[in-house]
């Protein structure tokens, strides 16, 4: 391996931070394989591609059986549906979203996830802002609060809120469970977003200062365009996990169908259609739908937000 | 160049602000946060403790305090410990399996060509709502074998096919092995990232030196990325002691996969007993502190570094 060839000047009095980065990208690029070094690279490629496709065949098994005709789908297997002459239909589909109301189940989960999106990231960044570049008594005690309550079971919130909620006639509406989204994301946002802002440049921070930006100011157009990496991949964590819940959904909306989203009217025919397969197939991959295309898009961000936020540290 | 860059930043740095100028508006930048925070975690805690020393009556309203009396019931009940029990199977071999299989997928993963397509892949199953796995695993675990895929491909070797989620021997690990398909990718985007982060100067010198491929994971790669793997396994202990849908969506606490987040949401809000329910989740609270102590320790000590 010739890696050590290059100059190992990065590290230098005076070199730009720049150029320090540029040496060591380019020397990654050159190390490949350099953790199991001596394994046949193909070998390793194969043994890679076999758990990836190991890990797909379950998916891509639903993907299918989702386009298989209703008298198909459970007395054959869908491998079989792969063998020509094929037999695919888009019934499934259309059945789904015109007769079984999953189609406003589809909207009731955008009105909830989209603010159950923003409203933590907001208020968390907020709060991250305050924990990260200003001094004020009790700063860290409220800080390591916020991290402890990162692993308080959130049922244990359930109970008592409900209560409160169902008393002053909440329960069943919209806001109530962007208010319960907003709470249970907000551990996470403040964590994640306090350990970013925290390693933005001071010098930055300061210059705002001195050249009279107020902290309101500095906040939304220092601060926020930024920590874009962090905001996106905690937008694909949140996003994910308000879009894909189901308890904080049954327990403060109740299971009246006008205002039930996705995953309860899909949970609902689990339980109602048993064995419906060709209805609970294509509802199953409308509902997974959304998460993926938020997924990929937004991919790019996701890993690098993590890294710059708590492992770097 | 050097002189150039220092010059630089001799001009530009700012004059020292006083460090004890104390942000008092700080209080309303944190205001919203800690409200929510302190109605959604404290109160609740608090209530919950109370709740869980009491009896209710039939409506499940408090009717005064028991003393010890739902704990004792929480570890005498048959349902109750069974729960317990599987809460303690899954913290083994859910936390294990997705932080061990992410760990070796993104040892074997890292600098392999197709890097990012394998990731994908192993990634999807994160953006899946517990319900739709549900679905998806019911084609593989369905006692037909005209379109369950385990058993049709065991029935390849003549092994008789097993209704692999009703049976009371096999559900908790088929419920486990759902969990450990969706979870394994995260446990490998991050450990991943951490891995990207060791630097080239530490592997070759480890490499001149002669260590083998072993050597250089335990004594190396492991020790490197030692916080990260933390932080991984504590989320998955949080997560795994918590487990809630992927139990519910698939057989519902029955046939032996009942869990104690199960129970509570049972006890709690269908049958009345909102006394035994608090105990429960006081309980998944204590599991948590010792995870939650050591991560506040290894927090400060990284400010204390920052």
């Amino acid at each position: 391996m010739s890696t050590s060839e290059i100059p190992v000047t990065t590290g230098q009095a005076g070199t730009p931070a720049i150029a320090t980065q540029l040496v060591r990208a380019a020397e990654e690029e050159k190390a490949k394989g350099r953790y199991l070094k001596g394994w046949s690279g193909s070998g390793l490629t194969i043994l890679v591609v076999v758990i990836g496709l190991l890990w797909s065949v379950p998916t891509f098994g639903l993907f299918v059986a989702s386009f298989r005709p209703p008298q198909l789908i459970t007395t054959t297997g869908w491998w079989q549906g792969l063998i020509p002459p094929w037999n695919f239909t888009i019934q499934n589909y259309q059945n789904v979203i015109q007769a079984q109301g999953l189609g406003q189940a589809f909207i009731n989960s955008l009105i909830i996830a989209i603010p159950g999106t923003i409203f933590p990231i907001l208020l968390g960044a907020f709060a991250a802002y305050a924990f990260a570049w200003m001094k004020f008594p009790g700063r860290d005690w409220f800080f390591f609060g916020v991290v402890a309550l990162l692993v308080v079971p959130s049922q244990i919130a359930l109970g008592p809120v409900y209560t409160v909620f169902s008393a002053i006639g909440l329960t069943g509406t919209y806001l109530a469970v962007w208010i319960a989204h907003t709470a249970f994301g907000l551990p996470f946002a403040v964590f994640l977003l306090r350990n970013f802002f925290a390693a933005l440049p001071k010098d930055l921070m300061e210059s705002a200062h001195i050249d009279g930006a107020s902290t309101w100011r500095t906040f939304w157009t220092i601060v926020l365009p930024l920590s874009v990496p962090a905001l996106a991949s905690l937008a694909i964590f949140q996003f994910m996990w308000v879009w894909n819940d189901l308890l904080v959904a049954l327990i403060f909306l109740g299971g009246s169908p006008s205002v039930q989203p996705i995953t309860l009217a899909v949970a609902d025919q689990v339980g109602t259609y048993g064995q419906n397969f060709q209805i609970l197939t294509a509802a199953a991959f409308l509902s997974m739908a959304l998460p993926l295309i938020v997924f990929f898009s937004l991919q790019r961000y996701f890993v690098r937000g993590i890294l710059a936020g708590s492992v770097k540290g | 160049m050097a002189t150039i860059a220092k010059e630089r930043t001799a001009v530009t740095a700012p004059p020292r602000r006083s460090r004890e100028g104390i942000t008092w508006s700080a209080w309303i930048w944190i205001a919203p946060a800690v409200i929510l925070l302190l109605a959604f975690f404290i109160y609740p805690l608090i209530q919950t403790i109370f709740l869980s020393f009491q009896k209710t009556d039939l409506l499940g309203n408090p009717a005064g305090f028991v003393g010890w009396k739902n704990y004792q019931f929480v570890f005498t009940d048959s349902e109750l410990l069974g729960a317990l029990k599987n809460n303690v199977i899954w913290l083994i071999l859910a936390t294990i399996l997705t932080v061990g299989l992410g760990l070796i997928v993104a040892v074997l993963v890292d600098r392999v060509k197709i890097e990012a397509v394998v990731k994908s892949m192993l990634f999807i199953p994160m953006a899946i709502s517990f319900t739709a796995a549900a679905i998806i695993w019911g084609f593989v675990f369905a006692y037909d074998n005209h379109y369950g895929l385990l058993n049709a491909f065991l029935g390849l070797f003549n092994v008789p096919a097993q209704a692999w989620l009703q049976n009371d021997t096999f559900a908790t690990f088929g419920l486990i092995a759902i969990y450990v398909w969706m979870w394994t990718g995260f446990c490998m985007v991050i450990l991943s990232a951490a891995l990207k982060g060791i630097p080239d100067e530490i592997i070759e010198a480890a490499k001149m030196d002669g260590a083998g491929r072993l050597t250089m994971f335990w004594r190396i790669t492991i020790p490197m990325i030692a916080p990260t793997l933390g932080v991984v396994i504590t989320t998955m202990i949080i997560n795994v002691l918590k487990i809630f849908d992927v139990v519910y969506v698939n057989t519902d606490g029955h046939y032996g996969t009942n869990v104690v987040a199960m129970e509570f949401y049972q006890r709690y809000f269908l049958d009345n007993q909102p006394g035994v329910g608090s105990v429960l989740a006081i309980l998944l609270t204590i599991a948590i502190l010792p995870v939650m102590v050591i991560n506040i320790r290894r927090m400060r000590a990284q400010e204390r570094t920052r």
